[in-house]
């Protein structure tokens, strides 16, 4: 057999599988392999469980050489974010304060994957507590672009775009508060959705901003990335704002990748001044595919949007202060006792363990939101991001009026070099421009590949929005869009990614 | 807008229980008033008589059925405390001492 299972889709694998060409111990190992040759490059992992996904794999192949009925993902291998937790296995989020906690529970859509049959491989990277664009803020070390290991691979969940992008898993789990899914799929050249607020269970994602947070796919392919929407999405009553209907038909959508007929609404606010030339132009190609393939293009004004960074800033850290207040040194993770006190109390005890286990950004970020909160600011700060939440939910409503779906640029520019924006916070916020209204509204988006930039030959990212609960529009937009960058391009964009083993050695 | 100082960062620093050394103090006051001087603009939006929206869905109370069902043992439970103790946490003094 010639395939090289590293590089073969998730659909691909669930066809060897299904077909019996191959085992699913066979592609664990081979996946397994590839981290041992990359991931010192790469970091896109901070734990490997070899041993639990070997198991696990062994238990589909035996399973389904007895005959049994499994899922068609079933023996497929994926890579799981490290802020959903995972019972036996440890769950980080980047920060030293969890450093070594091993959860005794696992989250609802990890509970989902494994009743599905998908070994896990590991837990990917990210910034603290999901706090970032770059995966910079994770304690223990940023992981690395495979375009380019000088590079950022986006964030917060650059662990799982790189671990996609550098073949070392066919699917990954993300979570994606402000753009966290989709602007590392953006500069990795892979796909990544936010699904509709609800649509994916929160119950274990250890919660950054309750209100935003959302878990997704990320994959190489449209299709990979919905067939694990379908696995992880739908109700859960373990989780009070999980949706109580089906998941869109979004597998059906991606194999159709129909767009025809389709009202495809540019964003004036998303594009043109602020976004690098090459991501601009890559984005303007797309649109035209999306026409030959039969969308029709209008252009929509959300005027709020200029409004969104500023309001995701106050109620993001608002929400993360008090959501981080349960890292109190006393039930789990870290306890470190003051310097040079006698009997310390436990206020001192939890002040010098916050101190000791949280980060620059993790510390900024709540120092900030408890500002925002705070008795005689709260109307200005809080309060007013508030309201512009609400004229942004407005804009949004009315640009769906006349569109079916919303398209931008997923990021303004392609991958910076790592270290470039650390030391400027509002610098690094600004990556997510385009990807935090979504958030806000709660609508679901996706990024899809749509080439490389002239300038820097670096991937750039096509966002597609839709409104809540029409989360297939995103996978027919996306797979027409990918069918006909593939066929120009003569093959998926990673291909054109240099060889990691030479870059590494 | 009143500026941030270095004393408003401390007090807020000791509300969220973060205890802050000198050096982080100094380094944070200046990137707070950057970003600060950013979020403020959600204040020139128009957004008189605009009703706040806290929540992307309605939010409705959602109750489950009042039956015991299988949850955490208490070793399970206690597995990662720092301390634990006769099937406790374990925690320093609550009560300062005067």
């Amino acid at each position: 057999m010639t395939t090289d299972l590293t590089r073969a889709t998730a659909a691909e694998l669930a066809d060897l599988l299904g077909a019996g060409a191959t085992s699913s111990r066979e592609v664990t190992q081979a996946l397994l392999d590839r981290t041992a040759a990359v991931d010192g490059a790469v970091h896109s992992y901070l734990h490997v469980d070899a041993d639990g996904a070997l198991a696990a794999a062994d238990d589909i192949d035996r399973r389904r050489a007895a005959g049994e009925s499994l899922h068609a993902l079933a023996g497929v291998p994926i890579a799981v974010k490290d802020v959903l937790t995972t019972r036996g296995l440890p769950t980080t989020c980047g920060s030293r304060i969890l450093e070594g906690w091993v959860p005794p529970y696992d989250a609802t859509l990890v509970t989902r994957l494994r009743a599905a049959g998908l070994p896990i491989l590991g837990k990917t990277n990210m910034d603290e507590f999901a706090m970032g664009s770059s995966t910079e803020h994770s304690a223990y070390g940023p992981s690395r672009n495979p375009w380019d290991l000088e590079r950022i691979p986006g964030g917060s969940g650059g662990g799982s775009s790189s671990v996609v992008a550098s073949f070392q898993a066919p699917l990954a789990i993300g979570t994606d508060t402000g753009g966290s899914i989709r602007q590392p799929a953006a500069v990795t050249g892979t796909v990544g959705c936010k699904p509709t607020y609800g649509g994916v269970s929160r119950y274990g994602l250890v919660a950054l901003a309750s209100s935003l947070d959302q878990a997704g796919p990320c994959s190489r392919t449209v299709l990979d990335s919905a067939l694990l929407h379908e696995v992880i999405g739908g109700h859960d009553p373990m989780d009070s704002t999980s949706i109580d209907a089906p998941v869109p038909p979004v597998v059906e959508a991606a194999r159709r990748a129909d767009v025809a007929g389709m009202r495809i609404g540019i964003v004036k606010e998303l594009t043109g001044e602020g976004f690098q030339a090459g991501v601009q132009a890559r984005f303007d190609e797309a649109v035209q595919h999306l026409v030959d393939a039969g969308a029709e293009v209008v252009e929509v004004s959300c005027p709020s949007f200029t409004y969104a960074l500023a309001a995701y800033y106050l109620i993001l850290p608002s929400e993360a202060s008090s959501n981080l207040a349960k890292f109190d040194a006393m039930r789990y993770g870290l306890r470190v006792a003051p310097d040079g006190v006698d009997a310390p109390s436990a206020e001192q005890v939890m002040a010098a363990t916050r101190d000791a286990g949280f980060g620059d950004e993790v510390k900024r970020r709540i120092i900030l939101g408890t500002y925002a909160l705070s008795s005689g600011y709260y109307d200005a700060y809080y309060g007013s991001a508030q309201k512009v939440r609400r004229l942004i939910a407005d804009d949004f409503a009315k640009a769906f009026e006349s569109a079916d779906v919303l398209v931008s640029p997923t990021a303004p520019t392609t991958a910076f070099r790592l270290g470039d924006k650390l030391d400027d916070p509002m610098a690094m916020y600004l990556n997510d421009i385009a990807t935090i209204p979504a958030n806000l509204a709660g609508i679901p988006g996706l990024s899809v590949p749509s080439g490389l930039a002239d300038e820097d030959g670096l991937p750039a990212g096509f966002q597609v929005l839709a409104p809540a609960m029409a989360d297939d529009r995103l996978y027919s937009v996306g797979a027409a869009l990918e069918a006909r960058l593939t066929a120009v391009w003569g093959g998926p964009i990673l291909g054109r990614a240099p060889e990691l083993t030479e870059v590494s050695r | 807008m009143a500026d941030l100082t270095r004393d408003d960062v401390a007090h807020l620093a000791g509300l969220a229980r973060i205890d802050l050394s000198d050096a982080e103090l100094d380094r944070m006051v200046g990137e707070l008033g950057v970003i600060l001087e950013a979020v403020a603009t959600v204040q020139q939006a128009p957004i008189a008589d605009v009703e706040p929206m806290s929540h992307p869905m309605p939010i409705v109370n959602v109750t489950r059925p009042d039956v015991v069902r299988p949850s955490l043992t208490p070793e399970e439970a206690l597995a990662g405390a720092p301390e634990a103790e006769q099937q406790r946490f374990s925690v320093p003094r609550i009560l300062d001492e005067e």
